[in-house]
């Protein structure tokens, strides 16, 4: 009863989701960057010819999220983790994937 | 009074799903802020725990109908090439590129848009989750409480943009095509 109480509380599973969402996020922008850097790369990521690279952008960028998700869902199950390092690294991933799916960022790192 | 088949797909992906989110922003930050951040928060019971967790993901599941709609819907009509000397009013991307001062909205407001509406659902669903996991323990865990509220604020600028952008688009080079619908007989003239 007692263990089910701790498993209940502890921040774990509820930093793992936030830290895979920021996973996945940042994963879409560095897609999306390599797609518009990359013809070959954009021609990979077209898994639906109408929708183009944006359906291999997203469909690989949710792969890696759930995959991220199940993965640290598996190791912080049981565990109290530190949220200051979770949020920092979250709110880093988050921010890079924001400002990697911004055209003019894009384009400054090309150097267009 | 008509509209399109593509006019309707492109209602229901904005107005049905889109603008719906936006609304349900209002009361995910009222509900969060007293559940978990005001000082005298207020204390719901279970069913209240699971009726707001129920409505954040109801919000994340509007977010996931739109941009699958978005994206799988309404983006191949909007990209589509049109044949040789075609006119242009049936493509939009093709439409807005064709003119300097258009070309903008599709190379920042499309480009951006088709990317960043993506982050809503990402995280509205990681909202959903911790909201469904804890429920009234995330009153006493202030770090994951910052963040997921941080995750909150993120769908909705991601939702915001993207908003804003489609609106825009549609203004410029409506989505426009296919069957017609006609949804009330008019008398012409005045």
């Amino acid at each position: 009863m007692a263990d089910a109480e701790f498993t209940a509380s502890v921040n774990g599973p509820g930093a793992a989701a936030v830290l895979a969402a920021s996973i996945g996020g940042f994963a879409l922008g560095a897609l999306a960057l390599a797609g518009d850097a990359a013809p070959s790369v954009a021609h990979l990521l077209i898994i639906w010819k109408p929708t183009g690279p944006l359906s291999g952008v997203t469909t690989v960028a949710i792969a890696v999220w759930l995959f991220a998700w199940l993965l640290l869902a598996g190791l912080w199950r049981r565990r109290d983790v530190s949220m200051t390092i979770v949020g920092a690294s979250s709110a880093a991933l988050m921010a890079g994937g924001l400002l990697l799916t911004f055209p003019p960022f894009m384009d400054l790192l090309q150097g267009k | 009074m008509e509209l399109t088949l593509r006019d309707a797909a492109t209602v229901v992906h904005g107005m049905g799903f889109g603008a719906l989110l936006l609304f349900g922003f209002s009361g995910a930050f009222i509900g969060i802020h007293a559940t978990s951040v005001s000082r005298s928060p207020w204390l719901p019971g279970d069913r209240e725990w699971r009726l707001f967790s129920l409505y954040l993901g109801v919000m994340a599941g509007l977010a996931w109908l739109a941009v699958f709609a978005g994206a799988y819907v309404i983006y191949p009509w909007y990209r589509a090439v049109p044949p040789a000397g075609a006119a242009l009013a049936g493509y939009p991307q093709r439409l807005l590129m064709s003119n300097p001062a258009t070309s903008g909205w599709h190379d920042i407001g499309m480009e951006w848009k088709e990317h960043i509406a993506w982050l809503a659902p990402i995280s509205l669903t990681a909202c959903a989750y911790v909201f469904w996991r804890y429920g009234a323990r995330l009153y006493a865990m202030k770090g994951l409480r910052n963040v997921v509220i941080g995750l909150a604020l993120l769908a909705f600028v991601a939702t915001g943009v993207a908003g804003f952008f489609g609106a825009m688009l549609n203004k410029f080079a409506p989505v426009r095509g296919g069957a017609a619908i006609v949804l009330m007989k008019g008398k012409a003239g005045g």
